[in-house]
Protein backbone atom coordinates (compact mmCIF):
# COMPACT_ATOMS: atom_id res chain seq x y z
CA UNK A 1 0.00 0.00 0.00
CA UNK A 2 1.45 3.66 -0.90
CA UNK A 3 -0.44 6.45 1.00
CA UNK A 4 -0.01 9.73 -0.13
CA UNK A 5 -0.71 12.66 2.75
CA UNK A 6 -1.03 16.11 1.82
CA UNK A 7 1.83 16.10 -0.47
CA UNK A 8 3.30 19.10 -2.17
CA UNK A 9 5.91 19.96 -4.06
CA UNK A 10 6.63 23.66 -5.71
CA UNK A 11 8.60 24.81 -8.55
CA UNK A 12 7.42 28.14 -8.91
CA UNK A 13 4.26 29.87 -8.05
CA UNK A 14 2.59 28.84 -10.86
CA UNK A 15 3.91 25.37 -11.17
CA UNK A 16 3.24 22.73 -8.35
CA UNK A 17 1.94 19.59 -7.48
CA UNK A 18 -0.26 18.67 -5.04
CA UNK A 19 -1.31 18.34 -2.52
CA UNK A 20 -2.08 14.88 -3.40
CA UNK A 21 -3.73 12.92 -0.38
CA UNK A 22 -3.73 9.29 -2.28
CA UNK A 23 -3.90 5.81 -1.05
CA UNK A 24 -2.57 2.83 -3.72
CA UNK A 25 -3.79 -0.39 -2.73
CA UNK A 26 -1.36 -3.47 -2.59
CA UNK A 27 -1.43 -5.94 -5.29
CA UNK A 28 -1.95 -5.30 -9.17
CA UNK A 29 -1.31 -2.97 -11.60
CA UNK A 30 -2.16 1.30 -11.16
CA UNK A 31 -2.03 3.22 -13.92
CA UNK A 32 -1.40 6.78 -13.95
CA UNK A 33 -2.87 8.60 -16.72
CA UNK A 34 -3.46 12.06 -17.77
CA UNK A 35 -2.27 15.29 -20.16
CA UNK A 36 1.26 16.33 -20.38
CA UNK A 37 2.40 18.02 -17.66
CA UNK A 38 0.06 16.54 -15.16
CA UNK A 39 2.89 15.97 -12.64
CA UNK A 40 2.50 11.73 -13.53
CA UNK A 41 5.85 11.26 -13.09
CA UNK A 42 6.65 13.73 -10.70
CA UNK A 43 4.87 11.76 -8.49
CA UNK A 44 5.83 8.75 -9.18
CA UNK A 45 9.69 9.93 -8.86
CA UNK A 46 8.45 11.68 -5.47
CA UNK A 47 7.30 7.72 -4.14
CA UNK A 48 10.29 6.37 -5.40
CA UNK A 49 12.49 9.25 -3.45
CA UNK A 50 14.10 10.24 -6.13
CA UNK A 51 12.92 13.97 -5.98
CA UNK A 52 12.25 15.04 -2.25
CA UNK A 53 8.98 16.88 -1.17
CA UNK A 54 8.41 20.06 0.68
CA UNK A 55 5.83 18.99 2.49
CA UNK A 56 3.41 16.43 3.34
CA UNK A 57 3.97 12.41 3.74
CA UNK A 58 4.43 9.30 1.78
CA UNK A 59 4.58 6.27 2.67
CA UNK A 60 5.44 2.75 0.95
CA UNK A 61 4.23 -0.27 2.99
CA UNK A 62 4.36 1.82 6.16
CA UNK A 63 7.76 3.41 5.76
CA UNK A 64 7.99 7.11 5.53
CA UNK A 65 10.11 7.47 2.41
CA UNK A 66 11.53 10.78 3.31
CA UNK A 67 12.71 9.40 6.57
CA UNK A 68 13.75 5.71 6.24
CA UNK A 69 17.09 4.69 5.24
CA UNK A 70 17.64 4.38 1.60
CA UNK A 71 19.52 0.90 2.12
CA UNK A 72 16.42 -0.41 3.33
CA UNK A 73 14.07 1.06 1.07
CA UNK A 74 15.48 -0.19 -1.58
CA UNK A 75 14.50 -3.47 -0.59
CA UNK A 76 11.02 -2.18 -0.65
CA UNK A 77 10.26 -0.32 -3.16
CA UNK A 78 11.81 0.06 -6.90
CA UNK A 79 11.80 2.05 -9.59
CA UNK A 80 12.65 2.63 -13.41
CA UNK A 81 12.73 5.81 -14.81
CA UNK A 82 12.00 6.69 -18.38
CA UNK A 83 15.60 7.58 -19.47
CA UNK A 84 18.34 4.88 -19.33
CA UNK A 85 21.05 5.42 -20.89
CA UNK A 86 24.11 4.11 -19.66
CA UNK A 87 28.04 4.88 -20.19
CA UNK A 88 29.36 1.15 -18.98
CA UNK A 89 29.25 -1.29 -21.67
CA UNK A 90 27.16 -4.14 -19.82
CA UNK A 91 25.52 -7.40 -20.88
CA UNK A 92 21.65 -7.91 -20.01
CA UNK A 93 22.91 -10.43 -17.46
CA UNK A 94 25.11 -8.19 -15.93
CA UNK A 95 22.76 -5.33 -15.69
CA UNK A 96 19.80 -7.73 -13.94
CA UNK A 97 22.78 -8.61 -11.43
CA UNK A 98 22.41 -4.82 -10.67
CA UNK A 99 19.44 -5.23 -9.41
CA UNK A 100 20.64 -7.36 -6.57
CA UNK A 101 22.83 -4.66 -4.81
CA UNK A 102 20.75 -3.65 -2.46
CA UNK A 103 20.36 -7.96 -1.00
CA UNK A 104 24.15 -8.34 -1.89
CA UNK A 105 25.96 -5.11 -1.94
CA UNK A 106 27.62 -6.52 -5.26
CA UNK A 107 29.00 -10.07 -3.80
CA UNK A 108 26.25 -12.48 -5.77
CA UNK A 109 25.49 -15.55 -3.82
CA UNK A 110 24.16 -18.48 -5.93
CA UNK A 111 20.61 -17.71 -4.23
CA UNK A 112 21.26 -14.37 -5.38
CA UNK A 113 22.05 -15.99 -9.13
CA UNK A 114 19.03 -17.83 -9.14
CA UNK A 115 17.12 -14.72 -8.59
CA UNK A 116 18.32 -13.15 -11.80
CA UNK A 117 18.50 -16.09 -13.78
CA UNK A 118 14.30 -16.05 -12.88
CA UNK A 119 14.17 -12.52 -13.66
CA UNK A 120 15.66 -12.79 -16.73
CA UNK A 121 13.56 -15.93 -17.88
CA UNK A 122 10.10 -14.23 -16.40
CA UNK A 123 10.59 -11.90 -19.02
CA UNK A 124 11.49 -13.65 -22.15
CA UNK A 125 15.52 -13.07 -22.17
CA UNK A 126 17.14 -16.18 -21.43
CA UNK A 127 18.42 -16.28 -24.87
CA UNK A 128 19.83 -12.90 -24.47
CA UNK A 129 21.32 -12.65 -21.51
CA UNK A 130 24.91 -12.91 -23.05
CA UNK A 131 23.83 -9.86 -25.14
CA UNK A 132 25.36 -6.10 -24.69
CA UNK A 133 22.77 -3.61 -24.12
CA UNK A 134 24.03 -1.10 -26.98
CA UNK A 135 23.28 -4.20 -29.37
CA UNK A 136 19.56 -4.89 -28.44
CA UNK A 137 16.32 -3.31 -29.98
CA UNK A 138 14.45 -0.91 -27.66
CA UNK A 139 11.58 -3.20 -26.66
CA UNK A 140 14.36 -6.20 -25.79
CA UNK A 141 16.42 -3.38 -23.51
CA UNK A 142 13.34 -2.02 -22.14
CA UNK A 143 12.41 -5.36 -20.70
CA UNK A 144 15.91 -5.73 -19.81
CA UNK A 145 15.65 -2.86 -17.52
CA UNK A 146 12.27 -4.33 -16.29
CA UNK A 147 14.36 -7.67 -15.61
CA UNK A 148 16.25 -6.03 -13.63
CA UNK A 149 13.54 -3.84 -11.06
CA UNK A 150 12.12 -7.50 -10.81
CA UNK A 151 15.67 -8.88 -9.41
CA UNK A 152 15.64 -6.00 -7.19
CA UNK A 153 12.89 -8.20 -5.29
CA UNK A 154 11.14 -5.34 -3.82
CA UNK A 155 7.00 -5.82 -2.99
CA UNK A 156 6.12 -2.20 -4.75
CA UNK A 157 7.52 -1.06 -8.32
CA UNK A 158 7.56 1.71 -9.99
CA UNK A 159 7.83 2.00 -13.59
CA UNK A 160 8.23 5.61 -15.33
CA UNK A 161 6.23 4.80 -18.68
CA UNK A 162 7.85 1.62 -19.61
CA UNK A 163 5.95 1.44 -23.04
CA UNK A 164 7.60 4.98 -24.33
CA UNK A 165 9.04 4.29 -28.11
CA UNK A 166 7.81 0.84 -27.55
CA UNK A 167 5.47 -0.43 -30.94
CA UNK A 168 2.15 -2.19 -30.66
CA UNK A 169 3.33 -5.86 -30.30
CA UNK A 170 5.90 -4.92 -27.85
CA UNK A 171 4.15 -2.36 -25.69
CA UNK A 172 1.37 -5.40 -25.43
CA UNK A 173 4.21 -7.75 -24.70
CA UNK A 174 5.52 -5.89 -22.30
CA UNK A 175 2.21 -5.33 -20.30
CA UNK A 176 1.34 -8.82 -20.38
CA UNK A 177 4.93 -9.17 -18.66
CA UNK A 178 3.39 -6.98 -16.18
CA UNK A 179 0.32 -8.10 -15.56
CA UNK A 180 1.80 -11.58 -14.90
CA UNK A 181 4.61 -10.36 -12.52
CA UNK A 182 1.39 -8.49 -10.42
CA UNK A 183 -0.58 -11.73 -10.50
CA UNK A 184 2.20 -14.24 -9.91
CA UNK A 185 4.75 -12.19 -7.82
CA UNK A 186 2.34 -10.49 -5.84
CA UNK A 187 4.18 -6.94 -6.46
CA UNK A 188 2.20 -3.86 -6.56
CA UNK A 189 3.00 -2.24 -9.69
CA UNK A 190 2.38 1.73 -10.09
CA UNK A 191 2.92 2.35 -13.87
CA UNK A 192 2.87 6.28 -16.00
CA UNK A 193 0.82 5.52 -18.72
CA UNK A 194 0.00 7.80 -22.34
CA UNK A 195 -2.16 5.20 -24.01
CA UNK A 196 -5.55 5.17 -21.74
CA UNK A 197 -6.99 2.32 -23.48
CA UNK A 198 -3.69 0.20 -22.37
CA UNK A 199 -4.59 1.56 -18.85
CA UNK A 200 -8.25 0.23 -19.49
CA UNK A 201 -7.37 -3.23 -20.39
CA UNK A 202 -4.72 -4.14 -18.01
CA UNK A 203 -4.58 -1.68 -15.16
CA UNK A 204 -6.64 -2.85 -11.89
CA UNK A 205 -6.73 0.86 -10.78
CA UNK A 206 -6.22 3.78 -12.85
CA UNK A 207 -5.30 7.18 -10.83
CA UNK A 208 -6.26 10.20 -12.91
CA UNK A 209 -4.06 13.19 -12.68
CA UNK A 210 -4.61 16.90 -14.17
CA UNK A 211 -2.77 20.44 -13.32
CA UNK A 212 -0.63 18.39 -10.29
CA UNK A 213 -4.13 16.94 -8.83
CA UNK A 214 -5.52 13.80 -8.42
CA UNK A 215 -8.97 14.20 -10.67
CA UNK A 216 -10.04 10.86 -9.85
CA UNK A 217 -8.89 7.32 -8.31
CA UNK A 218 -11.29 4.40 -9.49
CA UNK A 219 -11.26 1.31 -11.52
CA UNK A 220 -11.25 0.90 -15.33
CA UNK A 221 -14.59 0.30 -15.24
CA UNK A 222 -15.71 3.71 -13.34
CA UNK A 223 -12.95 5.56 -15.12
CA UNK A 224 -13.43 4.66 -18.31
CA UNK A 225 -16.73 6.75 -19.53
CA UNK A 226 -17.08 9.75 -21.87
CA UNK A 227 -17.36 12.48 -18.86
CA UNK A 228 -14.27 11.70 -16.71
CA UNK A 229 -11.98 10.87 -19.68
CA UNK A 230 -13.11 14.10 -21.53
CA UNK A 231 -12.54 16.35 -18.50
CA UNK A 232 -9.33 14.67 -17.81
CA UNK A 233 -7.69 14.60 -21.03
CA UNK A 234 -9.61 18.21 -22.07
CA UNK A 235 -10.26 16.85 -25.22
CA UNK A 236 -13.76 15.24 -26.74
CA UNK A 237 -13.14 11.29 -25.67
CA UNK A 238 -15.84 8.92 -26.71
CA UNK A 239 -16.04 5.66 -24.73
CA UNK A 240 -17.67 2.88 -26.90
CA UNK A 241 -17.80 -1.29 -25.96
CA UNK A 242 -14.66 -2.42 -27.44
CA UNK A 243 -14.39 -6.48 -28.32
CA UNK A 244 -12.12 -6.40 -25.18
CA UNK A 245 -13.83 -4.12 -23.45
CA UNK A 246 -14.57 -0.52 -23.39
CA UNK A 247 -12.30 1.56 -25.73
CA UNK A 248 -11.70 5.28 -25.62
CA UNK A 249 -12.03 7.16 -29.21
CA UNK A 250 -10.71 10.27 -29.10
CA UNK A 251 -9.41 10.97 -32.63
CA UNK B 1 10.01 -9.86 -0.15
CA UNK B 2 11.64 -12.92 -1.33
CA UNK B 3 8.77 -13.71 -3.97
CA UNK B 4 10.79 -14.72 -6.37
CA UNK B 5 12.77 -17.65 -4.64
CA UNK B 6 9.40 -18.86 -3.56
CA UNK B 7 7.61 -19.59 -7.04
CA UNK B 8 7.26 -23.57 -7.41
CA UNK B 9 6.98 -23.33 -11.40
CA UNK B 10 10.28 -21.99 -11.40
CA UNK B 11 12.32 -22.92 -8.96
CA UNK B 12 15.41 -25.47 -9.19
CA UNK B 13 16.78 -25.37 -12.33
CA UNK B 14 19.90 -22.34 -14.31
CA UNK B 15 22.96 -23.35 -11.65
CA UNK B 16 25.41 -22.81 -14.11
CA UNK B 17 24.68 -19.19 -15.19
CA UNK B 18 26.20 -16.47 -13.71
CA UNK B 19 26.63 -12.93 -13.87
CA UNK B 20 30.41 -12.36 -13.17
CA UNK B 21 32.25 -9.55 -14.48
CA UNK B 22 33.34 -10.72 -17.58
CA UNK B 23 30.51 -12.23 -19.66
CA UNK B 24 32.56 -15.18 -21.35
CA UNK B 25 35.68 -17.18 -20.28
CA UNK B 26 37.03 -15.66 -23.68
CA UNK B 27 36.49 -12.65 -22.19
CA UNK B 28 38.52 -13.55 -18.66
CA UNK B 29 41.04 -15.14 -20.41
CA UNK B 30 42.04 -12.07 -22.40
CA UNK B 31 42.00 -9.88 -19.77
CA UNK B 32 44.64 -12.07 -18.13
CA UNK B 33 46.61 -12.04 -20.80
CA UNK B 34 46.56 -8.82 -21.48
CA UNK B 35 46.98 -7.57 -17.88
CA UNK B 36 50.21 -10.22 -18.30
CA UNK B 37 51.53 -8.64 -21.31
CA UNK B 38 50.94 -5.04 -19.73
CA UNK B 39 53.15 -6.29 -16.58
CA UNK B 40 55.96 -7.88 -18.99
CA UNK B 41 55.98 -4.24 -20.53
CA UNK B 42 56.17 -2.68 -17.36
CA UNK B 43 58.62 -4.67 -15.97
CA UNK B 44 60.25 -4.27 -19.25
CA UNK B 45 60.50 -0.67 -19.54
CA UNK B 46 61.39 -0.35 -15.62
CA UNK B 47 64.61 -2.57 -16.42
CA UNK B 48 65.46 -0.73 -19.30
CA UNK B 49 65.74 2.48 -18.00
CA UNK B 50 67.72 1.27 -15.12
CA UNK B 51 70.04 -0.48 -17.25
CA UNK B 52 70.35 1.00 -20.67
CA UNK B 53 72.90 2.80 -21.55
CA UNK B 54 74.61 2.23 -17.86
CA UNK B 55 78.47 1.55 -18.38
CA UNK B 56 78.78 -1.12 -15.82
CA UNK B 57 77.87 -4.51 -16.25
CA UNK B 58 74.29 -5.67 -14.84
CA UNK B 59 74.28 -7.46 -11.37
CA UNK B 60 78.07 -5.66 -10.14
CA UNK B 61 77.78 -3.64 -7.70
CA UNK B 62 78.64 -0.44 -9.57
CA UNK B 63 75.10 -1.11 -11.85
CA UNK B 64 73.46 -1.09 -8.80
CA UNK B 65 74.59 2.54 -7.81
CA UNK B 66 73.55 4.03 -11.12
CA UNK B 67 70.35 2.16 -11.30
CA UNK B 68 69.47 3.54 -7.54
CA UNK B 69 70.29 6.97 -8.45
CA UNK B 70 67.60 5.96 -11.69
CA UNK B 71 65.10 4.06 -9.50
CA UNK B 72 63.76 7.84 -8.85
CA UNK B 73 62.08 8.40 -11.65
CA UNK B 74 60.45 5.16 -11.46
CA UNK B 75 59.42 5.01 -8.25
CA UNK B 76 57.81 8.86 -9.53
CA UNK B 77 56.46 7.21 -12.61
CA UNK B 78 54.22 4.85 -10.33
CA UNK B 79 53.09 7.32 -8.01
CA UNK B 80 52.12 9.60 -10.80
CA UNK B 81 50.60 6.24 -12.97
CA UNK B 82 48.53 5.74 -10.00
CA UNK B 83 47.57 9.37 -9.35
CA UNK B 84 45.99 9.99 -12.94
CA UNK B 85 44.61 6.51 -13.31
CA UNK B 86 42.31 5.89 -10.02
CA UNK B 87 41.98 9.95 -10.33
CA UNK B 88 40.57 9.64 -14.17
CA UNK B 89 38.55 6.62 -13.88
CA UNK B 90 36.95 7.54 -11.17
CA UNK B 91 36.09 10.94 -12.63
CA UNK B 92 34.49 9.92 -15.09
CA UNK B 93 32.42 7.35 -13.58
CA UNK B 94 31.07 9.72 -10.83
CA UNK B 95 30.26 12.24 -14.30
CA UNK B 96 29.26 9.58 -16.28
CA UNK B 97 31.05 10.68 -19.28
CA UNK B 98 34.00 9.05 -20.64
CA UNK B 99 35.30 12.66 -22.63
CA UNK B 100 36.35 14.33 -19.34
CA UNK B 101 39.48 13.90 -17.26
CA UNK B 102 39.50 15.68 -13.85
CA UNK B 103 42.81 18.38 -14.81
CA UNK B 104 39.63 20.84 -16.34
CA UNK B 105 38.67 21.08 -13.00
CA UNK B 106 41.52 23.91 -12.78
CA UNK B 107 44.16 21.79 -11.48
CA UNK B 108 46.66 22.50 -13.70
CA UNK B 109 45.79 25.84 -14.09
CA UNK B 110 46.60 26.54 -10.86
CA UNK B 111 49.61 24.85 -10.98
CA UNK B 112 50.31 27.30 -13.86
CA UNK B 113 49.07 30.35 -11.81
CA UNK B 114 51.28 29.08 -8.78
CA UNK B 115 54.70 28.50 -10.53
CA UNK B 116 54.12 31.61 -12.72
CA UNK B 117 53.11 33.98 -10.05
CA UNK B 118 56.42 32.88 -7.96
CA UNK B 119 58.39 33.78 -10.82
CA UNK B 120 56.43 36.71 -11.59
CA UNK B 121 56.87 37.86 -8.28
CA UNK B 122 59.71 36.98 -6.89
CA UNK B 123 61.94 36.23 -9.97
CA UNK B 124 64.18 33.32 -10.58
CA UNK B 125 64.44 32.71 -6.65
CA UNK B 126 60.68 32.21 -6.93
CA UNK B 127 61.70 28.50 -8.43
CA UNK B 128 63.77 27.56 -5.47
CA UNK B 129 60.96 29.09 -3.18
CA UNK B 130 59.07 26.55 -4.65
CA UNK B 131 60.26 23.28 -3.68
CA UNK B 132 60.88 22.04 -0.62
CA UNK B 133 57.77 19.23 1.18
CA UNK B 134 56.62 22.11 3.33
CA UNK B 135 55.68 23.81 -0.49
CA UNK B 136 54.58 20.57 -2.01
CA UNK B 137 52.15 20.31 0.90
CA UNK B 138 51.34 24.02 0.51
CA UNK B 139 50.58 24.03 -3.22
CA UNK B 140 48.73 20.16 -2.87
CA UNK B 141 46.29 21.60 0.14
CA UNK B 142 45.23 25.17 -2.63
CA UNK B 143 44.06 22.58 -4.88
CA UNK B 144 42.29 20.34 -2.69
CA UNK B 145 40.92 23.34 -1.18
CA UNK B 146 39.72 24.78 -3.86
CA UNK B 147 38.09 22.16 -5.39
CA UNK B 148 36.67 21.02 -2.11
CA UNK B 149 35.25 24.56 -2.25
CA UNK B 150 34.12 24.20 -5.55
CA UNK B 151 32.28 21.06 -5.45
CA UNK B 152 30.76 21.80 -1.77
CA UNK B 153 29.40 24.47 -3.11
CA UNK B 154 27.98 23.14 -6.46
CA UNK B 155 27.05 19.84 -5.22
CA UNK B 156 25.06 20.84 -2.58
CA UNK B 157 21.90 23.13 -2.21
CA UNK B 158 19.91 24.21 -5.71
CA UNK B 159 21.99 23.78 -8.23
CA UNK B 160 23.26 20.29 -6.89
CA UNK B 161 24.03 19.46 -10.85
CA UNK B 162 27.43 17.77 -11.99
CA UNK B 163 27.21 19.61 -15.44
CA UNK B 164 27.09 23.16 -13.89
CA UNK B 165 30.31 22.20 -11.68
CA UNK B 166 31.97 20.98 -14.43
CA UNK B 167 31.51 23.83 -16.75
CA UNK B 168 31.52 26.70 -13.93
CA UNK B 169 35.57 24.22 -13.59
CA UNK B 170 36.38 24.92 -16.87
CA UNK B 171 35.43 28.38 -16.53
CA UNK B 172 37.54 28.93 -13.01
CA UNK B 173 40.39 26.97 -14.93
CA UNK B 174 40.35 28.81 -18.20
CA UNK B 175 40.69 32.13 -16.34
CA UNK B 176 43.59 31.24 -14.17
CA UNK B 177 45.13 29.94 -17.31
CA UNK B 178 44.87 33.32 -18.74
CA UNK B 179 46.33 34.97 -15.61
CA UNK B 180 49.11 32.64 -15.92
CA UNK B 181 49.49 33.74 -19.92
CA UNK B 182 49.64 37.49 -18.80
CA UNK B 183 52.01 37.04 -16.53
CA UNK B 184 54.27 34.91 -18.57
CA UNK B 185 53.95 37.41 -20.91
CA UNK B 186 55.39 40.31 -18.37
CA UNK B 187 58.91 38.30 -17.70
CA UNK B 188 61.87 38.99 -18.99
CA UNK B 189 63.37 35.89 -21.46
CA UNK B 190 65.15 34.29 -18.83
CA UNK B 191 62.79 33.79 -16.34
CA UNK B 192 60.63 32.74 -18.89
CA UNK B 193 62.55 29.86 -19.42
CA UNK B 194 63.44 28.63 -16.18
CA UNK B 195 59.50 28.94 -15.73
CA UNK B 196 58.72 26.77 -19.02
CA UNK B 197 61.04 23.93 -17.50
CA UNK B 198 58.37 23.51 -14.87
CA UNK B 199 55.59 23.84 -16.91
CA UNK B 200 56.20 21.05 -19.07
CA UNK B 201 55.29 17.55 -17.35
CA UNK B 202 58.32 16.07 -16.26
CA UNK B 203 59.91 13.57 -14.21
CA UNK B 204 62.76 15.44 -13.01
CA UNK B 205 60.66 17.84 -11.52
CA UNK B 206 59.86 15.46 -8.44
CA UNK B 207 62.42 15.87 -6.09
CA UNK B 208 62.60 12.69 -4.10
CA UNK B 209 61.86 14.60 -0.49
CA UNK B 210 58.03 15.05 -1.26
CA UNK B 211 57.77 11.12 -1.84
CA UNK B 212 57.35 10.77 2.23
CA UNK B 213 53.98 13.00 1.86
CA UNK B 214 52.73 12.07 -2.10
CA UNK B 215 53.13 8.28 -1.44
CA UNK B 216 50.90 8.22 1.76
CA UNK B 217 48.45 10.53 0.14
CA UNK B 218 48.29 8.44 -3.27
CA UNK B 219 48.02 5.09 -1.32
CA UNK B 220 45.08 6.70 1.34
CA UNK B 221 43.27 8.29 -1.52
CA UNK B 222 43.70 5.74 -4.45
CA UNK B 223 43.07 2.57 -2.10
CA UNK B 224 39.72 4.49 -0.94
CA UNK B 225 38.57 4.53 -4.08
CA UNK B 226 39.87 1.02 -5.35
CA UNK B 227 38.15 -0.18 -1.93
CA UNK B 228 34.78 1.58 -3.14
CA UNK B 229 34.61 -0.47 -6.76
CA UNK B 230 31.45 -1.47 -6.40
CA UNK B 231 29.98 1.62 -4.86
CA UNK B 232 31.76 2.72 -8.36
CA UNK B 233 30.17 0.36 -10.42
CA UNK B 234 26.64 1.77 -9.17
CA UNK B 235 27.39 5.23 -9.88
CA UNK B 236 28.39 4.24 -13.25
CA UNK B 237 24.69 4.07 -14.02
CA UNK B 238 23.47 7.59 -13.22
CA UNK B 239 21.94 8.73 -10.21
CA UNK B 240 18.42 7.84 -10.27
CA UNK B 241 19.78 4.08 -10.77
CA UNK B 242 22.05 4.46 -7.80
CA UNK B 243 19.32 6.06 -5.92
CA UNK B 244 17.02 3.26 -6.70
CA UNK B 245 19.91 0.93 -5.71
CA UNK B 246 19.90 2.58 -1.85
CA UNK B 247 23.34 4.64 -2.14
CA UNK B 248 23.48 7.85 -1.25
CA UNK B 249 24.40 9.62 -4.32
CA UNK B 250 25.24 13.06 -3.27
CA UNK B 251 27.74 11.46 -0.31
CA UNK B 252 29.57 8.81 -2.70
CA UNK B 253 30.04 11.31 -5.80
CA UNK B 254 30.97 13.89 -3.21
CA UNK B 255 33.81 11.65 -1.81
CA UNK B 256 34.94 10.38 -4.89
CA UNK B 257 35.55 13.78 -5.91
CA UNK B 258 37.61 14.89 -2.73
CA UNK B 259 39.89 11.62 -3.38
CA UNK B 260 40.36 12.32 -6.92
CA UNK B 261 41.07 16.24 -6.20
CA UNK B 262 44.06 14.36 -3.93
CA UNK B 263 45.40 12.40 -6.30
CA UNK B 264 45.39 15.22 -8.71
CA UNK B 265 46.72 17.30 -6.82
CA UNK B 266 49.69 15.22 -6.14
CA UNK B 267 50.10 14.07 -9.04
CA UNK B 268 50.35 17.92 -10.79
CA UNK B 269 52.61 19.39 -7.48
CA UNK B 270 55.11 16.26 -8.44
CA UNK B 271 55.62 16.21 -12.03
CA UNK B 272 53.17 19.19 -13.43
CA UNK B 273 50.87 19.19 -15.63
CA UNK B 274 49.86 16.01 -17.98
CA UNK B 275 46.60 16.58 -19.13
CA UNK B 276 46.20 13.81 -21.35
CA UNK B 277 47.75 11.24 -19.53
CA UNK B 278 44.84 10.59 -17.44
CA UNK B 279 42.37 10.08 -20.22
CA UNK B 280 44.48 8.67 -22.23
CA UNK B 281 45.37 5.79 -19.57
CA UNK B 282 41.12 5.59 -19.01
CA UNK B 283 40.17 4.92 -22.33
CA UNK B 284 43.09 2.24 -22.71
CA UNK B 285 41.69 0.78 -19.83
CA UNK B 286 38.30 0.60 -20.58
CA UNK B 287 39.61 -0.79 -24.37
CA UNK B 288 41.63 -3.59 -22.83
CA UNK B 289 39.77 -4.34 -19.73
CA UNK B 290 36.32 -4.63 -21.49
CA UNK B 291 34.59 -5.13 -18.40
CA UNK B 292 32.78 -2.40 -16.28
CA UNK B 293 34.10 -3.89 -12.95
CA UNK B 294 36.83 -0.92 -11.46
CA UNK B 295 38.30 -3.65 -9.39
CA UNK B 296 39.43 -5.00 -12.99
CA UNK B 297 39.82 -1.64 -14.82
CA UNK B 298 41.89 0.29 -11.59
CA UNK B 299 45.06 -2.66 -12.26
CA UNK B 300 44.96 -2.11 -15.97
CA UNK B 301 44.51 1.49 -15.71
CA UNK B 302 47.28 1.57 -13.18
CA UNK B 303 49.89 -0.49 -15.61
CA UNK B 304 48.82 1.54 -18.65
CA UNK B 305 49.63 4.80 -17.02
CA UNK B 306 52.74 2.97 -16.09
CA UNK B 307 53.95 1.50 -19.05
CA UNK B 308 53.07 4.89 -21.31
CA UNK B 309 54.72 7.09 -18.96
CA UNK B 310 58.29 4.50 -18.36
CA UNK B 311 58.20 4.56 -23.06
CA UNK B 312 57.97 7.93 -23.23
CA UNK B 313 60.84 9.01 -20.37
CA UNK B 314 62.68 5.84 -22.62
CA UNK B 315 62.51 7.06 -26.16
CA UNK B 316 62.64 10.96 -24.64
CA UNK B 317 65.86 9.67 -23.08
CA UNK B 318 67.62 7.77 -25.24
CA UNK B 319 66.35 8.53 -28.22
CA UNK B 320 65.90 12.44 -28.48
CA UNK B 321 68.36 13.19 -25.30
CA UNK B 322 65.56 15.26 -23.72
CA UNK B 323 65.20 13.40 -20.40
CA UNK B 324 62.61 14.11 -18.05
CA UNK B 325 59.77 16.15 -20.81
CA UNK B 326 57.40 12.96 -21.58
CA UNK B 327 53.97 15.48 -21.51
CA UNK B 328 55.12 16.11 -25.55
CA UNK B 329 55.32 12.37 -26.03
CA UNK B 330 52.76 10.85 -24.46
CA UNK B 331 50.32 13.79 -26.37
CA UNK B 332 51.59 12.38 -29.67
CA UNK B 333 52.48 8.57 -29.62
CA UNK B 334 48.77 8.89 -27.08
CA UNK B 335 46.83 10.41 -29.35
CA UNK B 336 47.37 8.07 -32.00
CA UNK B 337 47.10 5.13 -30.36
CA UNK B 338 43.94 6.69 -28.75
CA UNK B 339 42.45 7.01 -32.76
CA UNK B 340 43.67 3.50 -33.69
CA UNK B 341 41.93 2.31 -30.74
CA UNK B 342 38.19 4.08 -31.32
CA UNK B 343 38.70 3.36 -35.53
CA UNK B 344 39.44 0.08 -34.99
CA UNK B 345 36.32 -0.65 -32.13
CA UNK B 346 34.05 2.02 -33.01
CA UNK B 347 33.42 2.85 -29.42
CA UNK B 348 34.78 4.51 -26.13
Amino acid sequence: MITLNDVQKKYSSEVSIGPVTLQIPSGGITALVGPNGAGKSTMLTMVGRLLGIDSGSIEVAGYDVSKTNSKDLAKIVSILRQENHFVTRLTVRQLVGFGRYPHSKGRLTTADEEIISRSIDFLDLSELEGRYLDELSGGQRQRAYVAMVLAQDTDTVLLDEPLNNLDMKHSVIMMRHLKRAAAELNRTIVIVLHDINFAGHYADYICAMKQGKVVEFGTPERIMCDEILTDVFETPVRVIAGPEGPLAVYY
Amino acid sequence: MANLISLPELAGHHSSRASGAMPTPKVRKRYWITLGIMIMLALLFGFGLLAWDNPMPVGTEGFWIIAKMRAGSILTMAVVAACQAIATVSFQTVTNNRLLTPSIMGFEALYRVVQTGAVFFLGIAGITFFTGIGQFALQVGIMVALSVALYGWLLSGKLGNIQIMLLVGIIIGTGLGSVATFMQRMLTPSEFDVLTARLFGSMTNADMSYMPLAIPLMLVAGGYLVASSKKLNILALGKETTINLGINHRREVMLTLFFVSILMAVSTALVGPLTFLGFLVATLAYQLADTYDHRFIYPMAFLAGFVVLAGSYFIMKNVFYAQGVVGIIIEAVGGITFLIFILRKGRL
